[in-house]
């Protein structure tokens, strides 16, 4: 049994909810990301986000697997500041919805000064609203950089580090995301970003508090069963099944309940 | 509950993943000899990724745990100020110094 919160399903076929179900996969949490092309208008958001809420969660119901879903506009469409404020005005409409959680995934893509302006205005947003966040740290040479003004732009917003989750932490980021109270997710690729086996290291030497895996499917090179297969690798390693059900389901679990909208398949 | 460390011993460790390590590691021998077959003008060895990846490949000599930490540094940005203006959606994986705004 597991959780993944973070899977991008609008880019994955209906084989692949079949897929996680019969792996063992109770619930997802979806957050609003980058297309793959620049949407032209905040029309193209508000019709994301519906998919998000309304079509998407009635797909996974079919597998039974409970969906929900973040909202936001990524830090790759981020650099045109006219679209990005358009869009962060229909981002309330939304926020009621049974199956919202939060404000994500929101960060910071190039570290550029208008990803870092919308982000911050995004922080501002969750915080009016009291909303929960998922954060997206850049890709790469680019990953450590991101991160720490990631950190510093949310220690300046004073926002609760209990309710914000720093996501695709690697070897070099995640004691700067834990540290500092926040939790941490770690995504599961196939060529960039982390393995199964070298997550497995990280819950090693890091241990296993606030923080959790994810599959990140998405459109490109990634694997909707990467969950798991982490835990496989952690079970052939012959860790505890306590262990690999704390960060492959009670964690994610008691992060997202904290929204009191997240529920999963089994209750 | 928190587990440290890894469970099994070196010798498990050893017999589970060698292979998968030592054909990585051929890749990566078979890929720097591609380079130097490779046509093109210009010195291979100045491409800002392939000297940050001999950088890397000295890390792993070095009989000091942290390598891949190490690794992942040295292919990061290590400036602190944002950049005026996304020069790019994607990411190259290493760091160019000359590009540096
Ligand atoms: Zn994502």
């Amino acid at each position: 049994m597991y959780i993944d919160p973070h899977v991008h399903m609008v880019s994955r076929t209906t084989d692949d909810y079949q897929r996680m179900a019969l792996a063992g996969c109770v619930a997802i949490t979806e957050p609003a990301f980058w297309a793959g092309y620049d949407r032209s208008s905040a029309q193209g958001f508000f019709d994301y986000f519906r998919t998000l809420t309304d079509y998407e969660p009635k797909r996974a119901e079919q597998y039974g697997i409970a969906h929900h879903t973040w909202l936001c506009i990524n830090p790759k469409e981020a650099e045109d500041l006219g679209l990005a404020r358009e869009v962060l005005q229909i981002i309330p409409d939304f926020l009621e919805k049974p199956s919202v959680l939060g404000i994500g995934e929101i960060g910071l893509n190039k570290n550029s000064r208008n990803e870092l302006m919308i982000f911050e205005e995004h922080v501002d947003l969750a915080k009016r609203h009291d909303q929960m966040i998922l954060i997206h740290t850049p890709h790469l040479e680019d990953k450590l950089k991101g991160t720490k003004l990631i950190l510093d732009a949310l220690e300046n917003a004073d926002v609760d580090p209990g309710k914000v989750l720093v996501d695709h932490v690697e070897e070099h980021t995640v004691e700067l995301v834990l540290d500092r109270g926040f939790w941490a997710g770690m995504t599961l690729y196939p060529d960039t970003k982390c393995t199964p086996q070298r997550a497995a290291d990280i819950f090693e030497i890091y241990g296993q508090e606030r923080i959790w895996i994810n599959s990140a499917g998405d459109w490109g090179p990634s694997d909707p069963l990467a969950v798991p297969k982490c835990q496989q690798e952690l079970r052939a390693r012959g860790h505890f099944e306590d262990m690999i059900r704390k960060v492959s389901y009670d964690n994610p679990f008691n992060f997202l309940s904290q929204s009191g909208k997240f529920r999963t398949s089994i209750g | 509950m928190n587990e440290a460390n890894c469970p099994m011993d070196r010798d498990a460790v050893i017999a589970r993943y060698f292979l998968e390590h030592r054909a990585k590691l051929i890749d990566l021998a078979a890929f720097l000899d591609r380079i130097d077959r490779a046509g093109g003008d210009g010195a291979v060895v100045d491409d800002f990724r392939i000297v940050a990846m001999r950088k890397a490949i000295e890390e792993l000599l070095k009989h000091q745990d942290g390598r891949a930490r190490r690794i992942q540094e040295i292919f990061s940005d290590h400036s602190t100020d944002p950049i005026a203006e996304a020069p790019m959606k994607g990411a190259l994986g290493a760091f160019n110094p000359d590009e540096s705004t």
